[in-house]
């Protein structure tokens, strides 16, 4: 486990930098080339595990059966650490203009990613409760850096506030989980282990559910969402909503598919399906709304975890496949468009106006990623939707909820279009804050190609699993 | 004692925490109701523990004491943010949020 601990340190390293480093400039670099450095570990970890589970010297269970490691979850680190990483480089710079403490922030990015990589590996309750806090307790503090913004202080407090409560519902739903099992071995619940439904059991798994459909922003626990997504510090905004929330989403679905297995598919489809329809429907009915791009995309965020709630229905080797794709596409193509909506200086539909006339690159990147999104053909989020709507279909009685969500990605085209529209066919004085330097065309070429060679080849993401 | 005492006070206690979280307004009351249903959970892991004869969720009890301290720390922090800038707690404040 050297990327775990690796990231605890890389952490600690950071914040002994900002006491002595003075430059802010400094602590990008400091901090692209430690996630470098995390990045190589998890692909050096990735190879080491191969190679000692080939000679049977590897045993997939660490830390006394609290962590299981296996090639699907050390694969999904390296492609989370390489998105942090292209993260970084494109958002940098304006992760310096949000306050005084850059080394602290970017401590608490590897904080996160230390929950990140507990929650893509934990076989204990335990370790998903520590994995959830270690994720979530850094991003209350990030999304209140902007001191000098009210909106930023609010959005921390009501961030807090509904995320303690929730972690509150999530500690009694492993509570009556244990009490019911006996056990906080995710590999251990056995429903029908005294022949009839254990009713104690169920009622911890609906608790957890509601406590994890709230982190990954699920109606109807999503009304925190467009909040404090649209009052937080935008360059946080975009980690929040791509890393944090798919790897939730990872740890939602190892715990339907490993730990409740052998529950009734009936809880599977009714009850997340009842939470898919409304996280869909509201999320993209909302979207259509919106006069902020930066909160449209916070809605949209939404209406993607309805997506990718698929996932967690299915709960099989297709969505597998799928959350993978589903995770990189979706992190891939929204901090490509959060990197666009940095440089500008208006948030709403308008500031877009005129872009491609005066910066057609980023007109362009925001177009592919916009797409992506949407789930167009030859991108990503295409696949990415067919994988998980194909996971679903596995499932008896989901035909009517993939109709739905075909339905409601329909809608979607509208609000994504509108900015590509705003971008081509309108005309405006585009101003942007920050000027567009190499490296920010260097890393978006690199995620617009990705976005698209992904949509091309999508199994080049499923070569490790 | 039986289990079914402990579930009660723990339900019992619980239920207040969730009362307090949904109907009160105060920052600091509806962050110590949240720490209410926390030690609701702390006090029914041990019942379970006893139960099922097995220490490992008494040691979870730890892990959620070191949690909600870290919690204290990171929350009365945002509180304290929040005061200085509009000299309240009341959270009927992030209204403003909306729109």
């Amino acid at each position: 486990m050297k990327p775990l601990i690796a990231t605890a340190v890389f952490a600690i390293l950071m914040m002994f930098a900002a006491l002595t480093v003075k430059e802010k400039k400094s602590f990008t670099h400091f901090a692209a080339i430690l996630m470098l450095g995390l990045v190589g570990l998890n692909v050096w970890e990735l190879a080491d595990y191969n190679r000692l589970l080939a000679s049977a010297q590897a045993s997939p269970d660490l830390f006394g059966k609290m962590l299981r490691v296996d090639n699907y979850a050390l694969w999904f680190n390296v492609l989370m650490s390489s998105c942090s990483f292209f993260y970084i480089l494109l958002v940098g710079r304006s992760i310096e203009k949000v306050g005084v403490h850059v080394g602290e922030y970017y401590a608490l990015h590897f904080f996160i990613l230390c929950g990140v990589f507990l929650l893509s590996t934990y076989n204990n309750l335990l370790i998903l409760f520590l994995g959830i806090e270690i994720l979530s307790i850094p991003q209350y503090i990030l999304s209140g850096s902007d001191k000098r913004n009210l909106k930023s202080s609010e959005a921390s407090l009501k961030y807090f506030l509904m995320g303690a409560f929730s972690t509150g519902i999530l500690l009694m739903g492993i509570v009556l989980l244990y009490g019911a099992m006996g056990t906080f071995d995710i590999h251990g619940f056995n429903f029908y282990a005294t022949g009839t439904l254990n009713i104690m059991g169920v009622v911890g798994v609906l608790f957890m559910l509601v406590a994890l459909g709230f982190k990954v922003s699920a109606a109807p626990m999503h009304f925190w969402t467009p909040d404090v997504y649209d009052g937080s510090p935008t360059p946080f905004t975009a980690f929040m909503a791509t890393i944090v929330k798919v790897s939730v989403f990872f740890a939602f679905m190892r715990l339907f598919m490993e730990g409740f297995a052998n529950l009734d598919p009936y809880w599977k489809v009714t009850v997340l399906g009842t939470i898919t329809v409304l996280t869909l429907l509201i999320g993209n009915i909302t979207a259509v709304y919106q006069q902020s791009v930066k909160r449209m995309l916070a809605y949209s965020s939404i209406a993607q975890a309805g997506f990718m709630m698929f996932v967690v229905i299915g709960s099989n080797a297709m969505a597998m496949k799928g959350m993978i794709i589903y995770a990189v596409a979706y992190t891939l193509a929204t901090v490509g468009i959060f990197g666009v909506l940095l440089k500008l200086k208006d948030y709403t539909y308008d500031g877009f106006n005129g872009l491609a006339k005066k910066h057609p690159f980023l007109a362009l990147i925001a177009s592919i990623c916009l797409m992506s999104l949407a789930g167009i053909p030859l991108t990503a989020g295409f696949f990415a939707k067919w994988f998980v709507i194909a996971a679903a279909l596995e499932q008896p009685g989901t035909f009517w909820l993939v109709i739905f969500a075909l339905v409601m990605a329909a809608v979607s085209l509208y609000y994504y279009f509108k900015v590509i529209m705003a971008m081509y066919f309108k005309t405006g004085e585009p101003e942007l804050i920050t000027p567009v330097t190499t490296m920010d065309k260097v890393v978006m070429a690199i995620i617009g190609s990705a976005v698209i060679v992904f949509g091309i080849a999508p199994d080049m993401l499923l070569a490790w699993i | 004692m039986p289990i079914q005492s402990y579930l009660f006070l723990s339900f019992s206690l619980f239920a207040i925490g969730v009362m307090g979280v949904l109907m009160r307004r105060n920052a600091i009351v509806i962050f110590m109701c949240i720490e209410l249903m926390l030690n609701a959970v702390n006090l029914l892991l041990v019942a379970f523990s006893k139960v099922h004869g097995d220490p490992g969720a008494q040691v979870f009890v730890f892990f959620i004491m070191v949690v909600a301290a870290a919690e204290v720390a990171v929350g009365l922090a945002i509180i304290v943010m929040m005061f200085r800038k509009v000299n309240s707690v009341d959270i009927n404040i992030l209204n403003r949020l909306k729109n």
